[in-house]
């Protein structure tokens, strides 16, 4: 069986072959052995909450928020429902590691999950899943079962006095339920629309009692910290930057997938374990954090280092670690149109500056690109950016705003030459021309 | 009005088992995917039963079926085929294989071959763009890597 | 509390309070569409958008918690530009089309549009259009105009209690509608066209009457219900265009009932009586009013003569003004009869004259929000009383228990702790077995005139709950609703209601029926211990009747009794609005001014007086019956008669009305003896007057004729043991025989009703024939063939 390589610095994702996910071939990579040390030693929730703070984990979802400083905001010990959730709602475009995570090292999330409630306090769980990969769900479904029969799950788990449940939800079909809050409304059997923020989940979270979310990735990392300790997590990655992060490289790269690298690891790097650029061509643009983050020019991105404070200063930001990659031949307006109808369609049409503004956006860019363009129209599009940008009740705004105002800011010629001229400065086709290839990884399947 | 099997019913009481007992409601998007996976789509009828079953207002159960994108709230070829378009896929050939079974099935977007047996469906990141092409069948089977070759295959496995 | 500064202002908020609270405290005006004081925060719309320091971006008023030492800015250029921006977005997908919509000069969208819009629109792509939908006949719709507030959505789900419209899709794509084939049935549905901030809800009747700036806003109070909704009427040329809610936090707040709101339709309908009416040898004539109230008076001197004035019985609606009942009573008494009574639908009496006073609802209308338990006896509540509903449903949100006893299951739309469902003539013992429960729980003895009923009474598990329930809490109140008041064993449900209220410690209310039930008994226009009731009037029939704005065979208990006293009459006289059945039993008939063509004053069933003067002038020769009582007070040669306004009336009742009426109310009642009702064997009627048939007004509202309520009156429901032992079709026609009348409709089996039970409207021309509303009847199948006929 052909392992799957997610590169020699994976400590996660590491020894995977694609078919030993059951529990016994996770014990066997020393799996649940954090938790049992935890119950055995009888390691105190707080000091558990402590040595995540120590390990700098920062949340894998898209914002970075310390994952410490969050569950400590769970008030532990007030008594009644509390609720912990999963984010594995994974729909920001170019991501696709949580999926991995799901069908390759399920247990690792489940470990981390139960860690952190017993960390929390919470005696309930739900992990909801992306609607798409249901061959995922049910294979979680499945680990959970061994979960339970092996008494890591449910009552008294291994005849401690703690006890927590934790049960799959899977979602069907709405990239906005990605964010924590449309998430848990999605949770309640409603439509995915954003709360509101304050309250927080921390007070009003799942059917309005204290609830703590995270992304998956971020749970997986969380059996590592307790086992091997919050320094040598810390110490794989770099200060304020902890450990290794999966990166998910999409695009125009001779093999893209999912590569677990040490925070502060260059993109140059990255993109060379990647299989370097398709058919050679030259690198013209880097979305370096998911589809909603601002697109980064190519030299510039070659002189990056993949981690949170580095790709910020560069301008962008580290997001869910999905890594876009365009090369020479590929239309940023075509890129930017794509990307401006996708927030269209997923706008949950709530807030107004978000359900008018994306539709806006999109029906100017799609002119630009079918030659309809006018001159005014950038500045229009970078105005109306800013009227969208911070002014709605979720981050979709954001989302929606940012990639819009960097592909203008970056590619303005380019956009310019569109209006002008009426037709593409690059090679016809504009996505540029794909390679059919089939990377070792997938083998297994 | 008892378009729900009972074996649905059974599957949906399972769902409902995961959520506190007043909080049925949270089984509303389970049910809906296994009475369409029953029915194929979901007419007003089921709808109506899946509300009372759950003791929701039917408008309520509306909104949820209208909101997420996999629900079929009309009839669909007896294979939905959603292929992502997003610009991961597009990069690497998500549109060409989009363009090619639109060419191959005869059918745009939302339609459905004469035979009835296929709908074309533009779909939105799966979380697989690095299996790009990617595509759905019904929902539940994701298909990656879909070169010319092995979309033939899958039609013709499909038909 | 919390002090904060808003454009410089400092003021201080409750902790929890929003900016947008803080702000109109101040006075201070943030744009908005999405809130609302009366519904959760949506803050979807981002209208109300501020500037507060040290915050990374405008955060929206409405949602924004006030915090100590907050600095906002509601008008500052950073906030503006918010705000424009946001006026932008709403601009570009809404059709502008002001000059052909409705709210066109009441409009939200297009008053801040004015301020905050920009001239020249910078959107150059398609707009959205969006398919309107049939929401039923009160609410019309265009939906492209909407701005997705989701305010009617969040209305029914919070205050309606019942989510019948809702914002299915997503994105660009959502629309507002009902589920496919609904329309919108709730009885206060029609707020929602208050809430709506733009023209995509709209009133159905009032389409296209009017601009909104050619109107004329006047105050009144609903004639309806005991409620006393405070109203705006809107006139255009001494005409009723519209009604609005007039805003009373402690009577309506800012609601008004779908009865309150379109019953207007009917003043300006055909069946208006126009012209004073007389018979002359046989023939109907129209007369002069000179001609017409000398008849009046020569007929009922004659009948005085010859039979006393014994022989004269005088039967008002309890929707006419107090001044109106006052003068009525003053007449019908100065001639010498004691035959007055308004409590049309009564039927059992037994206690009048052992009453305390006017029954009402034994405390304020807003202290409903303070009660932790309540047993309701005898009320279909959201139809017979929307507004004090909506109050209970808003307290029972806050942990008021509600228990009930009441003879069908009705959809409350509100959490309900216990509820007996019992046949009627099983009501009076389930509700004694309550009070037996209770003197058990709290180990006192039971006072004597309840001994008898409550010896004989079964306490079961409910009967215990609902006792535990009013026993367990310091706030808590029995209110007796319509059907308990119009019930055959009324007096003792009374009696045994003032006993739960000893045992528990509750309150004793009556939530009343009409909008001067309490004004009539407070001026006394009720028979009292020696004259006859309504009932009684007709069961020993007089020579002579004033009909004072009723509609005998609608309004009173027993029609056909009704109807028969009237006919042997020698001579009946009916003051009405509206031309009702009186040519057939009547000798003349004078046209008189509904409430918007007179001023007068109704006190509602908290106690309030509630003054009102005309809105618009009388319609052809409707005269206000104020006045028409005195000159007929003067054509008969009685004192007293001489006052030439409605303000003259008020003082003569009493110099201090509201302290007047403090006095008067009164729910006791006193040595009334109470015979063990016996429960009925065969099939009982429920017979109700139906939300939209309560009065001569809603009866001729079109509109409000074409809601679901009005069609369901017309439908006989039948208990599922009588349904299946008549073997009768869902939908199927049934022939309902009741003493010697009949009649047949449609019937529909209702699951909820308690066996043994047929549940049939009165006061409605279809069931006229049946006779009494309670009361044993029998069920036939009506074959198709026989339909056919
Ligand atoms: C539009 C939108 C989409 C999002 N999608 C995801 C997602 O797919 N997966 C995820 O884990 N977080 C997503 N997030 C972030 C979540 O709201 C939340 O911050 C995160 O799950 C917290 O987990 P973490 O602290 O472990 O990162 C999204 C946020 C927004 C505004
Ligand atoms: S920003 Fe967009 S997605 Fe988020 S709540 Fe507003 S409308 Fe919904
Ligand atoms: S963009 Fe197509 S699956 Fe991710």
């Amino acid at each position: 069986m052909a392992m799957l390589d997610y590169g020699p610095d994976a400590v996660l994702m590491k020894g995977l072959d694609g078919s030993n996910w059951r529990l016994k071939d996770y014990e066997a990579r020393a799996g649940y052995q954090a938790l049992k040390k935890i119950l055995k030693d009888g390691i105190k929730p707080e000091d558990v909450i402590a040595e995540v703070k120590k390990s700098a984990l920062r949340g894998r979802g898209g914002a970075g928020f310390p994952t410490g400083l969050k569950w400590s905001f769970m008030p532990r010990t007030l008594p009644g429902a509390k609720y912990l959730v999963c984010n594995s709602d994974e729909g920001e475009p170019g991501t696709y590691k949580d999926r991995d995570i799901l069908r390759y090292n399920p247990h690792m999330l489940i470990e981390g999950m139960i860690i952190g409630a017993y960390a929390m306090g919470i005696p309930v769980g739900y992990n909801y899943i992306h609607g798409e990969i249901w061959a995922e769900y049910e294979r979680f479904e499945e680990a959970l079962e061994e979960a339970r029969a092996a008494g890591y799950l449910g009552d008294k788990i291994l005849g401690s006095e703690f006890s927590f449940q934790l049960h799959a939800f899977h979602g069907y079909g709405a990239y906005i339920c990605g964010e924590e809050t449309a998430l848990l409304e999605s949770l309640e059997g409603k439509k995915g629309q954003p709360r509101f923020k304050p309250p927080f989940p921390a007070s009003f979270g799942l059917y309005g009692k204290p609830t703590t979310i995270n992304n998956t990735e971020t749970f997986c990392a969380v059996p590592y910290i307790i086992r091997e300790g919050g320094d040598a997590f810390l110490n794989l990655g770099k200060p304020n930057n902890g450990g290794t992060k999966l990166f998910s490289v999409s695009g125009h790269v001779n093999k893209p997938g999912n590569y677990e690298v040490k925070l502060g690891t260059p993109f140059a790097k990255l993109l060379e374990m990647a299989g370097g650029m398709r058919g050679g061509k030259k690198l013209k643009a880097v979305i370096p954090g998911g589809s909603s983050m601002p697109v980064i020019k190519g030299e510039l991105m070659m002189t990056v280092d993949m981690d949170y404070d580095s790709i910020a200063k560069a301008g962008s930001m580290l997001g869910s670690g999905a890594v876009i990659v365009m090369d020479e031949d590929t239309c940023m307006v075509k890129a930017a149109e794509r990307l401006a109808y996708f927030y269209f369609e997923e706008s949950c049409g709530q807030c107004t500056p978000c359900r008018e503004g994306t539709g806006w956006l999109y029906r100017i860019i799609h002119r630009i690109e079918h030659g309809e363009g006018r001159s005014e129209d950038l500045d229009l599009l970078l105005n109306l950016s800013d009227q969208i940008q911070g002014r709605t009740i979720c981050a979709l705004g954001d989302a929606a705003a940012m990639p819009v105002r960097a592909f203008v800011k970056n590619f303005r010629e380019e956009f310019e030459y569109h209006i002008a001229n009426k037709r593409c400065l690059v090679a016809p086709g504009g996505y540029s021309s794909p390679v059919q290839h089939e990377p070792l990884a997938m083998a297994a399947e | 009005m008892n378009m729900l099997s009972s074996a649905a019913k059974t599957k949906i009481d399972r769902e409902v088992a995961k959520y506190p007992v007043d909080q049925k409601q949270s089984a509303v998007m389970s049910a809906l995917a296994i009475a369409q996976d029953e029915h194929g789509s979901l007419p007003n009828e089921l709808i109506d039963e899946i509300a009372g079953y759950l003791g929701m207002p039917s408008i309520a159960v509306y909104e949820v079926a209208t909101f997420y994108n996999m629900y079929n709230l009309k009839p669909m070829g007896k294979c939905k085929i959603t292929v992502c378009t997003n610009l991961p896929c597009a990069l690497s050939g998500g549109v060409d294989a989009a363009e090619y079974l639109k060419a191959k099935l005869g059918v745009d977007w939302k339609e459905t071959t004469a035979d009835g047996k296929f709908t074309l469906v533009e779909g939105e990141c799966m979380g697989a763009c690095g299996d790009a092409p990617v595509l759905l069948v019904n929902n539940k089977r994701m298909c990656s890597f879909m070169s010319k070759p092995k979309l033939d295959q899958l039609i013709e496995e499909l038909k | 509390m919390i002090n904060l500064e808003i454009d410089g202002k400092t003021v201080q908020v409750d902790n929890g309070a929003t900016v947008m609270e803080a702000a109109s405290k101040l006075g201070i005006f943030v744009p908005h569409f999405c809130y609302h004081k009366k519904l959760s925060i949506a803050a979807n719309c981002r209208m109300c958008l501020v500037q507060v320091e040290k915050a990374p971006k405008p955060l929206p008023a409405c949602a924004t918690p006030a915090t100590e030492g907050m600095k906002v800015q509601t008008a500052s250029e950073y906030a503006k530009t918010a705000q424009k921006g946001v006026m932008e977005f709403l601009l570009i997908n809404h059709p502008l089309d002001c000059p052909i919509c409705d709210q066109g000069g009441e409009c939200q969208l297009q008053d801040l549009a004015v301020g905050y819009g920009g001239s020249a629109s910078r959107y150059q792509e398609e707009k959205r259009v969006v398919v309107n939908k049939n929401l039923g006949p009160l609410i019309s719709t265009d939906m492209t105009r909407c701005i997705h507030c989701t305010r009617c959505v969040r209305f029914g789900q919070e205050v309606a209690g019942v989510m019948e419209l809702g914002q299915i899709g997503r994105g660009e794509h959502s629309e507002i509608l009902a589920f496919v084939g609904k329309t919108v049935d709730s009885e206060l549905s029609g707020n929602v066209i208050d809430l709506c901030p733009v023209g995509a809800l709209t009133s159905k009747p009032f389409r296209y009457s009017a601009r909104t700036w050619e109107l004329s806003r006047r105050k009144s109070v609903s004639p309806h219900d005991g409620f006393g909704a405070n109203l705006i009427v809107q006139v255009k040329q001494d005409r009723v265009m519209r009604v609005l809610p007039l805003e009373n936090e402690a009577v309506n707040e800012c609601w008004i009932s779908d009865k309150d709101r379109f019953s207007y339709e009917a003043l300006n309908s055909s069946e208006r009586l126009t012209k004073p009416m007389v018979k002359k040898n046989g023939a109907w004539a129209e007369a002069e009013w000179p001609e017409a109230l000398q008849a009046v008076a020569n007929g009922l001197k004659s009948v005085k003569d010859k039979h006393g004035a014994d022989a004269i019985g005088a039967m008002a609606s309890p929707h006419q003004t107090l001044e109106e009942l006052y003068l009525l009573n003053k007449l019908v008494r100065s001639l010498g009869s004691k035959h007055i009574d308004t409590r049309l639908r009564q039927a059992d009496t037994h206690a009048d004259g052992k009453q305390a006073g006017a029954r009402w609802l034994g405390m304020k209308i807003a202290d409903i929000s303070a009660l932790q338990s309540v047993l309701i006896v005898g009320s279909t509540l959201r139809k017979d009383h929307p507004l004090l509903a909506n109050r209970f449903r808003q307290a029972a949100k806050k942990g008021l228990a509600i228990n009930l006893i009441h003879c069908a299951g009705d959809e409350l739309l509100m959490k309900v702790a216990n509820c007996a469902i019992v046949r009627p003539s099983a009501m009076a013992n389930t509700l004694a077995a309550v009070v037996k429960a209770l003197a058990e729980i709290k180990g006192v003895a039971l006072s004597a005139d309840v001994a008898g009923i409550a010896a004989g009474a079964v306490v079961n598990e409910t009967a215990h709950a609902i006792a535990a329930s009013l026993a367990a809490k310091e706030k808590v109140a029995i209110f007796l609703g319509n059907t308990a008041q119009n019930h055959p064993h009324y007096t003792a449900l009374h009696v045994l209601a003032q006993e739960v209220a000893r045992l528990s410690g509750a309150t004793l209310g009556f939530l009343g029926e009409a909008a001067n039930s309490v004004g009539a008994a407070v001026i006394g226009a009720e028979p009292g211990a020696d004259g006859l009731c309504a009932q009684d009037m007709v069961r020993s029939p007089r020579k002579a009747y004033v009909l004072f704005g009723a509609e005998p065979e609608l309004d009173c208990h027993d029609p056909v009794t009704t109807r028969v006293a009237l006919k042997q009459a020698e001579f009946v006289v009916a003051m009405s609005a509206f031309q009702t059945t009186a040519p057939e039993y009547a000798d003349v008939i004078l046209p008189i001014a509904p409430f918007t063509e007179t001023a007068g004053t109704f006190v509602n069933t908290e106690g309030r007086v509630q003054s009102f003067n005309g809105v618009v002038k009388p319609l052809g020769e409707a005269r206000p019956a104020w006045k028409v009582l005195r000159v007929l007070g003067n054509l008969l040669q009685l004192d007293g008669f001489e006052q030439d306004n409605v303000e003259a009336i008020r003082a003569e009742i009493a110099p201090d009305l509201n302290a007047f009426v403090a006095t008067r109310l009164d729910n006791g009642i006193v040595g009334a003896e109470v015979e063990i009702p016996v429960v009925g064997a065969g099939i009982e009627r429920i017979g109700e007057a139906p939300i939209y048939a309560t009065d001569m007004l809603v009866r001729r509202a079109p509109s409000l004729q074409k809601t679901t309520d009005a069609k369901n009156a017309r439908i006989a429901f039948i208990a599922k043991d009588v349904f299946t032992k008549a073997n009768l079709l869902e939908g199927g026609e049934v022939r309902i025989h009741m003493g010697s009348g009949s009649t047949t409709v449609v019937a529909k089996c209702d699951e909820r009703l308690p066996a043994g039970c047929v549940r049939i409207a009165a006061a409605i021309r279809e069931t006229v024939e049946l006779g009494p509303m309670f009361g044993a009847l029998t069920v036939e199948k009506v074959s198709i063939a026989a339909a056919a006929e």
